[in-house]
């Protein structure tokens, strides 16, 4: 066994972990290959999204989240904060997935209106979409420097390189994994990444779990741990993780700052999300992808945020960071250095397989969803117009490459983060709070001006910076990811209030231009599914939200 | 929706015939069950002391390898008992909705 430096971290792979981690890829690759030649019309029909079934779009809506932020960003939590991490999957995604599988997706599904750039541009005109559409673009570069970050740490805990090296050539990998055809196969790959990251941490935990004594011995260490008799085992009422001492001002912070606009934000306008739901046959089997979804989501963080806290009792460097002392590792390479210290070489094949998978996922979707924006939104309506479509995806290729590039900046500013979360969320507050403020208030408010939705865009932002800056500068001080629950909170708020007053002054849309982008002015056959009353139960997105919500109602009340 | 399609298993007639080997479920139990097979030779193997003390004293291999086997073989049951039938006619002129989506993962194709 050879050791790198004492001051890294290094995972001792074998020949099988790597034959292992390349059989995945090849997989992939064939997938990707396959579907550009378009070899058979099977795969034309997995791929062309006619008539998925509902379970197989319920797993990539959650795939497609399942990336680098929630497996190292959500144990990274686990491990510093513990089970009040837990809140991000119970609070904030089970009730906002419920909500766009049966309030919003029928509007979506029925409306025809595919993504948020455009519904924008549809409901207010080229001012809110020229905002949306820059700030989008931004947000996914961003992003994507996390997901490269997260990639090259990988790179450098298996080759020991240092992090610019590696960050370089995760960059060239996710190239080639788009440029080889590995994006256009993005459900096909994300059912089956997801089956992958399960067999990866699932054994990990329940390994975990059997070295520090089974659950008992768990909730024994954890207590005795640093911090342990404080509220590491119990997720309400939070007050480390938000920041606020007050135990309420948590409690409202949390349900209404990540609750309400965080997550609604997040996952009702996030139209990487929504796609996945658009690939299915009917209104109902649409409205049900996320609500299906919801069921795993709800169990993910038991193989995620646990393991992060086992890594707290059980990884010596993740001790030391808590007790305050110095420690060569950060929190967000908990799950990494618990992978290293208990998954015997062969599941390590597994295990990084999956890590790389989620993650390349996610940078490529982060990318792709730039290069759309940037090509068809930004370029095609503001800078060259009418242009041959090839012109177009020619700027996308080269969009592809320059965001890739900016990506290895960007990384640069999230390896500054000891726990991702905190950055995360501030990203979220800063671009998805006034979006989603905006969105919704333009979708049941007909009256709503298009002078008011770049308007409560552009100061929804800037409520959202101000809280940051304020924060960062000492002006208040906010130390867990409450300052993001707050800015967030202020986003939204400044966001709608500037709408409303905005648009009493200034002149709306007519009427009649509204069908289809406002809630009352879309008729009611459009919204609904003419099938849905001969389903089964298990079928009906209703009722199954109805058993999801009580799921995590019961699973809130257990771990409270 | 699986179930919708799920008697009509094996009718040549026309365009309509199963998913076969791309099935996704196909390629899930496939993954899987290479992975599991891999494991459970490495199991079988024996494990090396510092394995051992790694996992706590568990065979770790041997049995995350036997339950991805059994995952894959349950992955291969079900597309055999329902399997996806893939009908073109049906497909082609499917739903605005789903050409909206096609439309907008458009670029994210060719690039």
């Amino acid at each position: 066994m050879v050791l790198a430096a004492d001051d890294t971290l290094r995972l001792d792979a074998s020949f099988i972990d790597y034959a292992l981690v390349v059989a995945y890829f090849a997989v992939v690759m064939l997938i990707g290959f396959a579907a550009r030649r378009r070899v058979s019309d099977s795969l034309d029909f997995f791929l062309s999204g006619r008539s998925l079934p509902a379970w197989v779009t319920g797993l990539a809506f959650i795939s497609a989240n399942l990336g680098a932020v929630e497996i190292i960003g959500m144990s990274a939590n686990g491990a510093q904060y513990g089970m009040p991490t837990m809140h991000y999957f119970w609070i904030g995604a089970v009730p906002a997935m419920l909500f766009l599988g049966v309030v919003m997706m029928p509007f979506y599904y029925g409306s025809k209106v595919r993504s948020v750039p455009e519904f924008m541009r549809r409901r207010f005109g080229t001012g809110a979409h020229l905002v949306n559409a820059l700030s989008f673009a931004l947000a996914q570069v961003l992003i994507a420097g996390i997901n490269l970050f997260l990639l090259a740490t990988i790179v450098e805990a298996l080759l020991g390189w240092a992090l610019w090296i590696s960050l370089i050539v995760a960059a060239v990998v996710v190239l080639s994994y788009i440029t080889l055809g590995g994006l256009s196969a993005a459900i096909y790959n994300e059912v089956l990444q997801f089956f992958v990251i399960v067999a990866a941490l699932l054994p990990l935990t329940l390994i975990g779990l059997n070295r520090v004594g089974g659950v008992g011995g768990l909730i024994d260490r954890v207590q005795a741990s640093p911090g342990g008799e404080g509220e590491q085992l119990s997720s309400w009422p939070a007050t480390e993780l938000s920041g606020f001492e007050n135990p309420v001002w948590s409690t409202i912070g949390i349900v209404f700052g990540l609750g309400f606009v965080l997550s609604f934000g997040y996952w009702t306008t996030n139209f990487v999300e929504v796609q996945r739901a658009m690939a299915t046959k009917s209104m109902s089997a649409a409205r049900s992808t996320p609500v299906i979804g919801s069921f795993p989501k709800m169990f993910v963080p038991f193989i995620v945020v646990v393991p992060g806290m086992i890594a707290a009792v059980l990884v010596p460097e993740i001790t030391a960071l808590k007790a305050g002392e110095e420690s060569s590792l950060t929190y967000n390479e908990a799950i990494l250095a618990l992978i290293r210290d208990v998954l015997p070489n062969g599941l390590l094949g597994v295990a990084i397989a999956g890590l790389l998978a989620a993650f390349m996922a996610g940078m490529a979707a982060n990318i792709s969803a730039f290069n759309t924006v940037f090509s068809y939104d930004l370029w095609q309506q503001y800078v060259k117009k009418d242009r041959p479509d090839d012109y177009y995806l020619r700027v996308g290729r080269w969009a592809t490459v320059g965001a890739t590039v900016v990506a290895i900046g960007t990384a640069l500013i999230a390896a500054g983060y000891s726990n991702l979360m905190n950055y995360l969320q501030t990203l979220f507050g800063l671009f998805n709070a006034p979006l989603f403020a905006t969105f919704i208030l333009g979708m049941f408010w007909k009256r709503m001006t298009p002078t008011a939705g770049w308007a409560g865009l552009v100061s929804g932002t800037g409520a959202a910076l101000a809280v940051f800056v304020m924060n960062e500068t000492g002006v208040i001080t906010l130390p867990g990811q409450g300052a993001a629950f707050v800015a967030a909170g202020a986003a939204f708020v400044v966001d709608i209030a500037v709408s409303v007053v905005v648009s009493q002054v200034t002149a709306p849309k007519p009427v009649a231009e509204l069908a289809g982008l406002v809630y009352s002015e879309t008729p009611k056959e459009v919204r609904t599914d003419p099938e849905a009353h001969r389903l089964p139960w298990w079928q009906s997105p209703t009722k199954l939200a109805g058993i999801s919500l009580v799921m995590v109602i019961v699973l809130n009340v257990i771990f409270r | 929706m699986s179930g919708a399609h799920s008697t009509d298993d094996g009718t040549d007639s026309g365009d309509r015939h199963t998913a076969g080997a791309y099935d996704v479920r196909n390629v899930i139990a496939g993954l899987i069950g290479l992975y599991g097979v891999v494991l459970v030779v490495m199991g079988l193997a024996g494990s090396s002391e510092q394995d051992m003390v790694k996992t706590g004293g568990v065979n770790a291999n041997l049995w995350s390898g036997i339950v991805m086997v059994v995952v894959a073989l349950a992955f291969v049951l079900w597309t055999r008992l329902r399997p996806v039938v893939v009908d073109p006619g049906a497909a082609v002129d499917g739903s605005e909705a789903a050409e909206g989506a096609a439309e907008d993962r458009g670029p994210a194709h060719e690039s």
